[in-house]
């Protein structure tokens, strides 16, 4: 200790610092904490106060002042609540499908598959998230195009492919974040410590028992981490719809259409899905799935 | 996964106007196309600095905040008052749910506040924030990417190094320097190139805080998409965007994958 003392004689800043951590932290969390909750957060604040605001019918220009009307109308308005609902189930479904795949395809990786097999499939799940967000949904267009190779390849079958409508959207968003459910889930499948599939079959339970009473509660924290994935981002994505839905409208679509015509109602909008994000990720957090992600 | 993967990249060979399958004639005509195109260029080039820049900024900062979390984790344990005043604001669980929400939230949020906030309170006030508002925005997600990979790797970093290095006489620059950084170093160009490859294919939050009349290559993509003519081309540059985003992220996945290996 006393060579540091003397030392803090010719590198004062080093060992003041050295000495005082709470200094330390907040200059080493001051600039990321003013970015994000200054730049970020804030603009999220300011977005709810603009949704109290409303716009002059005549000039089309924001006013500012108070108003409820932006909130009654997402309640009010029947093709709002109509979107609104058909956003969440859409969302839901997402969520369920992915967790469908994922949880089988978790288990084979981590429990049956080979090393190698388990490696490359590993590797085919990260890939294509990061394959581009736009790529993939002109991918998945190209394919269940009305010329595209999903008719071409059924053709022969005699039928033909879904036209662009819901259930396309509902594929394209599961394709779109799916990784994001298969990779905590295998992770936490690959956790699980083999004695507990040997004893549960000791005690003469049968793998659908085993994975039913002894797999999905161990996974249901790295399925949420998931689902905060594919259900908020399912939540508020419209260009999917846009071009895979054929004329599906989602509450994105909504926003996306008022941001220039009538902020106030968009800003308005936006307060659905931060609202169910928020909760949904304080949840996680309660189960400490938000290590996972 | 990877079937309507490999269509687009065929499709992108395909000399038709029209994309359809099965494709007839293959040829570069599209690709010869799209390297001269003019908007193009501008477009790449646009992603490109828009890119680079977020990432130098998200490096900056996803740094700092897995120090801060290392740090806190280090200290926590012993400093009772930095227990009492911080963790209601800075507890790490928050800052941690800070550094996640903005890649949780959707896109079309982020994009709607960022542009609420540029168009709504600062170009009112006289301040114009014209293409830096794009990568502030890009930014902020970012740092997600950067603060993940360093903070993996921090906490399995043995802290009685810099102790010593400390107590040999360095100081907070040199100790970083000469030896913190060396040790983290694969996990932040990792994470680095997985900002880059983020936010140079990210187009919901670009769509709404980019300045009329600039454009990034996705929103190149998708204006043209809304136009049927030169789906052909749309299909190469997509096929770019999908190479210069998996490029960084094979790179990175390399990194951390031999650093593991090595330790």
């Amino acid at each position: 200790m006393s060579t540091n003392t003397t030392k803090g004689g010719t590198k004062p800043i080093s060992s003041y610092l050295y000495k005082h951590a709470r200094v330390r932290l907040i200059g080493l969390i001051g600039l990321p904490m003013f970015w994000i909750v200054g730049v970020y957060i804030f603009s999220l604040f300011l977005l709810l106060i603009t949704a109290f605001w409303f716009v002059d019918p005549f000039t089309s220009k924001v006013i500012v002042g108070f108003t409820l009307e932006n909130f009654i109308s997402i309640f009010t308005v029947p093709a709002y609540i109509s979107t609104s609902i058909r956003t969440l189930l859409i969302a839901l479904a997402v969520t369920g499908v992915s967790v469908i795949f994922a949880v089988p395809l978790g288990i084979y990786m981590a429990k049956i598959a080979r090393p190698w097999v388990r490696n490359a499939l590993a590797v085919a799940i990260t890939l294509p998230l990061w394959a581009g967000y736009l790529v993939k949904i002109i991918a998945m267009r190209l394919v269940f195009t009305e010329q595209g190779f999903f008719n071409w390849a059924l053709a022969p079958l005699g039928i033909s492919g879904p036209t662009f409508s819901i259930p396309i959207v509902i594929l394209t968003l599961t394709y779109l974040w799916f990784p994001y459910m298969a990779l905590p889930v295998f992770t936490a499948i690959r956790q699980i410590p083999p004695n507990l599939f040997d004893a549960s079959s000791d005690m003469g339970a049968k793998g659908f028992t085993t994975i039913y009473r002894i797999v999905l509660p161990l996974i249901v924290p790295a399925i949420i981490a998931g689902s905060v994935f594919t259900f908020s981002l399912s939540l508020g994505d419209y260009l999917v719809a846009k071009f895979t839905g054929g004329s599906t409208q989602m509450i994105g679509s909504i926003i996306a259409s008022n941001i220039n015509l009538n902020p106030p109602v968009a800003a308005a909008f936006s307060m659905v899905p931060i609202a169910f994000v928020v909760i949904y990720l304080m949840v996680a957090r309660r189960t400490g799935s938000l290590e996972r992600m | 996964m990877y079937v309507p993967l490999l269509v687009l990249i065929l499709n992108s060979f395909n000399q038709s106007n029209i994309s359809s399958w099965p494709i007839e004639t293959f040829s570069f005509t599209w690709w010869e196309f799209a390297a001269t195109y003019q908007p193009i260029r501008t477009a790449l080039l646009n992603s490109i600095i828009v890119a680079t820049g977020s990432t130098i900024i998200a490096a900056i900062l996803g740094t700092l905040v897995a120090f801060a979390l290392k740090g806190y984790e280090f200290f926590g344990k012993g400093t009772v008052n930095l227990l009492v005043v911080l963790p209601i604001f800075f507890g790490k669980g928050t800052v941690n749910l800070l550094v996640v929400l903005p890649i949780a939230l959707p896109g079309v949020v982020t994009g709607v506040a960022f542009s609420n906030t540029y168009n709504n309170f600062l170009s009112p006030a006289g301040f114009n924030i014209g293409y830096f508002g794009m990568i502030v925005a890009h930014a902020t997600f970012c740092i997600v990417m950067v603060f993940n990979n360093v903070f993996a790797r921090l906490k399995r970093m043995n802290p009685s190094l810099q102790e010593a290095s400390a107590d040999l006489g360095a100081g907070l620059w040199q100790t970083f320097r000469l030896v913190t950084f060396p040790q983290f170093r694969t996990a932040f160009v990792a994470g680095a190139l997985l900002a880059f490859a983020l936010s140079f294919d990210e187009v919901v939050v670009t769509i709404f805080t980019a300045p009329p009349g600039v454009d990034t290559l996705p929103l190149w993509i998708l204006k043209e998409m809304s136009r049927p003519n030169q789906a052909s081309v749309v299909n190469v540059v997509a096929t770019v965007v999908i190479l210069i985003s998996l490029i960084p992220v094979f790179i990175s996945q390399r990194l951390t994958r031999a650093q593991d290996e090595g330790k």
